[in-house]
């Protein structure tokens, strides 16, 4: 497990990150904490004849909490997001979510821009990002753009970012009400069997908004809308979390892998977002 | 008079013998990264050599071209088979008297197959050889499921076939098909099927074990350096075996075995997987003796998985009968085995299917039948012992099933269904049905230890009360006894009937005492991990009464050391821990000597103390064995020659049977198919205990293992031979996590042939284990009618049980 060689280079800033891409057009991939791209690059999967890192690009990291939104840089870890309190204040689920990524020397390295660029279906901030309604800022030859969660993923390793694109910032409207990421996965170090992100908000006892998403379970994370509206307006009762689960399993499209097949990718995924919701509704 | 204040007690202490829970003198080096793997071994002008593998399982290698290879910055040769035939190395030698290809000479026959091997300057360079190497193949019908293969036309290996291609006779008699490769049987079939046929109780199952892999953590590799001035060849390699490598090489290079040297570094774990002789150590040998530069070949972790020994992969169809009251009768076990494309097993010469005639386990059953069936298919060789004595672990998962299902059909308790049938500690020698005579035991008291700690009868409750919840919604959890008694056969093993390519399996130990009262002691075995520099130290100080922390053990250099078949099968301590003790009293009986000459008495006037000679009677007048040593570089004593130096070569009177009694507890989530280990109790009696803290390692070292067979862990294929686990993302490995915390326990049954009565213990836990933990979640189920469901008990097979149980409504 030998990568083919390859020239590294270290820029300073975002202009010669994109120097670089627009040199070396296909050649050229940006890399973040490694630790997707480099086991690619070993199995010869993905060849990068030209290799630049992040590490040194100023203006890249940073949590901000805002008034009404947070603000990520793309450079930001796992584990500086599971060490910033302000941000487990502001939106406990993103520490919850994190902590059931891989380990932690992984999370040492990984990075919220590489994991939500990386368009691996098994990543698990995609979803929790849709389930978020955050927004991607892009910056490319032309200028800099935003494209949301909820748009930004086409099929597995396809997203709306353009080969020359960088993801620089994810930013997340300050969420509400209750959260719960809930994870099935075989060990540590283990994509998600099924993986559910919920924020869902009530008013007495009623639930007024639900955002749910889905991971790996389709070969990009899984909003699904229908799941989220079929509990708003009702006590979050057994009927409610029928519906919910019924309309998420009509959205979600597994594949049988080693995890298991498809009729149990789909029973479980049930579980796990009743669950998720369960627990949601509890924190809300 | 000497002014000795020391109590007899404070002397005991110092010397750190058998029974103390000495700190491991390796792990200031492992701790501090200071370990020497072959890995760190880097000389001067090294090359390294890697494989082009066959990306299909079963295909005809139509042309290799090498010329872009060999274009290649820092590519400097690249092998095929063609080259190694002029050497006769194209096919080596297996350890079960097959043959295999070294690179794939016209075909391959498993996915990963080694096709060519590329040298270069570094390993970076032979990579991008690799790539450049174009192999034209013609895919083959791919057969990997042995039932299919043994009514197959398809003839997997020219050379089982005569020219009118009937089946030839293989290594262990005839073959019955162009695939088939052994039979072997062990006990009595016509009695055997009297007694089921009449029998009040039957009850049968079909299991399959599945093929898994040992994954130690340092994987496979060598360097080769054929030094063309002296004509000696040194081999460093991660071999279990170092000696029997000496012997292999020789053998098939036509080298001498002087002009040879194998030495195992520090190794990163064995467990069966570095035993064997593999491709990467032939070509690195003819690759140093082409280019008469060093050349080192270390796998991956997918080449490891892939194509290096798995272990396992036992179709096993079981009938065990019984009276009402559940005393077994007769026990019938036929095994299709699964060996892959070449019959590569670690398994003494005449055992083709190992100690799977351990299968009668614990109990005494008077009459039994086992019948085994190699096959070929279109995967990897192997089928080693994976941390267990050869095939134990399959025997013991196939009695400890047979008896959870002969339970359920009897409607009886399982713990009292062992209990009625443990060979009684009075029995003891006892003869097995399957032709082992067992050395020592006591079962029950073992068994009522530990059933008696973990409460069994407070635990049945609770899950009965369980049970009645989940009947009544209130649970979604079921709980899970898991049971286990198991007996090991280890120690392998008496050289009338144990041997490996005609090598007796007897193991050794030489002994020198230097001038100032330490000493040297070099061993035939090789530790993986096991920590033999503490341990036979241990058992040393206690025979010669030196401090252990004075006593050097080495192993590993066939130079240095006496010869030995080396350390797999809980050998180590049986063999040449037996070997370690006798060599010990050689030094102690010329000492006596010393210390009677010295004393100014007669031999028998003087007894040994600790670690003294004592003048009987008089225990103010005495020589320490510190003393001693001196005397025997300093004195010119009448009678004696000068040095105190031993060596023993110990050939086994019989196996050592170690055993124990598991038991876990788990709780499963049935809409999940999670399960959790809540509790796990392990007993385990080796006989005499050198170690307790090396021994409670090695127990939680085998039942993390265990636990991942049991619940994940697996080599799978799919139909067209590819392999579906090739990394750790898929291949289930334990960590610290997924573990339990785990109580260990013990009895003492010292064995009665063996020097200091000790049994080995490295398998016990492992070979165990598995049961354990598959009893536990089978039993989960069986309040539902569950009987019998294969391993591994991953997330979805325990999720399909339930669910064709009917538990998800
Ligand atoms: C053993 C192991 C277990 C894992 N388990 C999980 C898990 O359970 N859940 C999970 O979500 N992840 C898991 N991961 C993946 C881990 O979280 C990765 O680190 C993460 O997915 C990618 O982040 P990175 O910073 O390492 O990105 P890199 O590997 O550096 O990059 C990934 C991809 O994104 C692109 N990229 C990176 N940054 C940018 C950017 N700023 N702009 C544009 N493109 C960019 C790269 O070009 C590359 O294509 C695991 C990894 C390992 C090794």
């Amino acid at each position: 497990m030998i990568p083919a060689s390859f020239e590294y280079y270290r820029p300073k800033d975002i202009a010669g990150v994109l120097a670089l891409l627009r040199d070396h057009g296909d050649d050229a991939r940006v890399m973040a904490g490694g630790h997707s791209l480099i086991p690619m690059m070993k199995l010869r999967m993905a060849e990068v004849p030209h290799l630049i890192d992040l590490q040194d690009v100023a203006g890249l990291g940073g949590i901000e909490v805002g008034e009404s939104s947070i603000r990520l840089g793309a450079m930001v870890t796992q584990t500086e997001i599971i060490g910033h309190d302000g941000l487990a204040q502001a939106a406990p689920i993103l520490r919850e979510a994190a902590l059931q990524i891989a380990d932690p020397q992984v999370r040492n390295m990984g990075t919220v821009g590489g994991n939500v660029a990386n368009g691996d279906p098994g990543n698990d901030m995609p979803g929790l990002m849709q389930c978020l309604d955050a927004v991607f800022t892009l910056v490319g030859q032309d200028g800099e753009r935003q494209v949301a969660a909820r748009e930004f993923y086409d099929a597995a390793y396809m997203t709306a970012r353009e080969d020359d694109e960088v993801l620089t910032a994810v930013t997340i409207p300050l969420p509400k009400g209750g959260h719960a990421y809930e994870k099935q996965k075989r060990k540590i170090g283990d994509y998600a069997t099924a993986a559910a992100a919920v924020q869902i908000t009530r008013e007495g006892g009623s639930c007024t908004a639900a955002s749910i998403a889905m991971t790996n379970l389709s070969d990009t994370p899984v909003f699904c809308e229908e799941a989220g509206a079929a509990l708003v307006g009702t006590s979050v009762d057994t009927a409610a979390l029928d519906a919910a689960v019924a309309a998420m399993q009509a959205a979600i499209d597994p594949s049988e892998d080693n995890r298991g097949p498809v009729e149990f990718k789909r029973h479980v995924a049930g579980v796990i977002l009743r669950r998720a919701i369960e627990r949601a509704w509890s924190r809300a | 008079m000497k002014d000795d204040v020391e109590s007899r007690e404070d002397r005991v202490g110092k010397l750190k013998g058998l029974g103390c829970s000495r700190k491991r003198v390796e792990d200031a080096r492992f701790t501090q990264g200071k370990g020497n793997y072959v890995d760190d071994i880097k000389l001067d002008g090294m090359l390294f050599g890697d494989f082009v593998r066959s990306p299909y399982a079963h295909a005809k290698v139509v042309s290799i071209n090498t010329e872009e290879a060999l274009k290649v910055p820092g590519v400097l040769a690249v092998l095929t088979a063609k080259d190694l035939e002029p050497l006769g190395l194209h096919w080596m030698p297996t350890l079960a008297g097959d043959k295999q290809m070294v690179l794939a000479d016209g075909k391959v026959l498993f996915q990963g197959q080694e096709v060519a091997f590329v040298v270069a300057e570094d390993r970076y360079a032979a990579a991008d050889g690799i790539e450049a190497v174009e192999v034209e193949y013609e895919e083959l019908p791919v057969l990997v499921n042995p039932f299919e293969a043994l009514k197959s036309d398809v003839v997997l290996r020219e050379d089982t076939v005569d020219e009118n291609g009937a089946p030839k006779d293989g290594a262990h008699g005839p073959r019955k098909h162009h695939n088939h490769i052994f039979t072997w049987e062990a006990g009595d079939r016509e009695t055997t099927e009297q007694v089921i046929g009449e029998a009040e109780v039957v009850a049968t199952s079909d299991m399959y074990y599945h093929r898994t892999h040992p994954c130690p953590l340092e994987t496979c590799g060598c360097v080769a350096s054929m030094d063309k001035v002296n004509g000696k060849l040194t081999l460093w390699g991660t071999f279990q075996a170092p000696h029997a490598i000496r012997t292999v090489v020789s053998l098939i290079s036509g080298i001498e075995e002087h002009n040879i040297r194998v030495i195992s570094p520090d190794i990163g774990g064995g467990f069966g997987n570095k035993v064997g002789a593999y491709p990467g150590y032939v070509c690195s040998v003819v690759a140093s003796i082409v280019t008469g530069k060093p050349v080192k070949w270390i796998e991956d972790r997918m080449d490891n998985l892939m194509t290096t020994a798995f272990a396992r992969d036992y179709h096993m169809t079981g009938r065990i009968s019984a009276t009402k009251e559940g005393k077994i009768t007769g026990l019938h076990c036929h095994v299709t085995a699964d060996h892959g494309g070449f019959d590569a097993c670690a398994d003494p010469t005449k055992f083709p299917a190992g100690f799977m005639n351990i299968c009668t386990g614990s109990y005494d059953i008077p009459t039994a039948y086992l019948e085994v069936e190699g096959v070929y298919t279109n995967k990897a060789p192997g089928g080693v012992s994976y941390r267990c004595s050869f095939r134990v672990t399959e025997a013991v998962y196939f009695i400890e099933r047979m008896i959870e299902v002969l339970a359920i059909k009897l409607n009886m308790d399982a713990a009292e269904l062992r209990r009625i049938n443990f060979i009684r500690k009075e029995q003891f020698p006892y003869k097995a049905a399957l032709g082992w005579e067992y050395d020592s035991g006591d079962y029950h008291t073992a068994w009522d230890k530990a059933l008696k700690t973990v409460d069994y009868e407070g635990l049945r409750a609770e899950q009965a009360q369980r049970v009645e919840d989940f009947k009544a919604g209130k649970t979604r959890k079921l709980m899970g006894i898991g049971l286990s008694f198991f007996t090991e056969i280890v120690g392998a093993g008496p050289v009338k009937n144990c041997d490996i390519l005609g090598l007796g399996m007897f193991d050794s130990c030489e002994i020198r005492i230097h001038p100032t009262g330490s000493a040297i002691a070099r061993l035939g075995t090789i530790s993986q991990g096991q920590g033999h520099a503490t341990t036979f130290a241990q058992i040393l100080a206690s025979e010669i009464g030196l401090p252990a922390d004075s006593i050097t053990i080495e192993e590993g250099d066939t130079d240095t050391a006496p010869y030995g078949l080396g350390t797999y099968g809980s050998r180590s301590t049986p063999v040449a821990g037996a070997a370690t003790a006798l060599a010990g009293r050689k030094i102690r009986a010329k000492a006596q000597m010393i210390a009677a000459y010295l004393l100014e008495v007669h031999d028998d006037d003087v007894e040994f103390d600790v670690d003294r000679f004592v003048v009987k009677g008089a225990p103010e007048r005495f020589k320490t064995m510190k003393e001693i040593a001196f005397a025997a570089y300093n004195q010119a004593i009448p009678g004696i020659e000068p040095g105190l130096e031993a060596v023993s070569y110990y050939d086994p009177p019989n196996m050592t049977y170690p055993f124990g009694a598991y038991v876990c507890v788990m709780d499963i989530d049935v809409d999940t198919g999670v399960p959790e280990i809540r509790r796990f109790y392990a007993l385990d009696d080796c006989g005499t205990r050198i170690n307790p803290m090396i021994i409670e390692g090695q127990v939680h070292g085998g039942l993390t293992e265990a636990l991942a067979v049991a619940l994940g862990q697996e080599i799978a294929y799919d139909d067209m031979g590819n392999v579906k686990t090739g990394t750790l993302m898929d291949f289930f490995l334990p960590t610290a996590w997924e573990v339990p915390n785990y109580e260990t326990d013990h009895t003492v049954t010292p064995s009665p042939h063996h020097p200091i009565g000790a049994k080995g213990v490295g398998e016990s836990p492992h070979v165990g284990g598995v049961p354990c933990f598959s009893n536990a979640v089978q039993d989960a189920f069986r309040a539902f009618g569950n009987v019998h469901t294969n391993m591994p008990h991953d997330h979805w097979r325990i999720w399909k049980t339930a669910h064709e149980l009917g538990l998800h409504g």
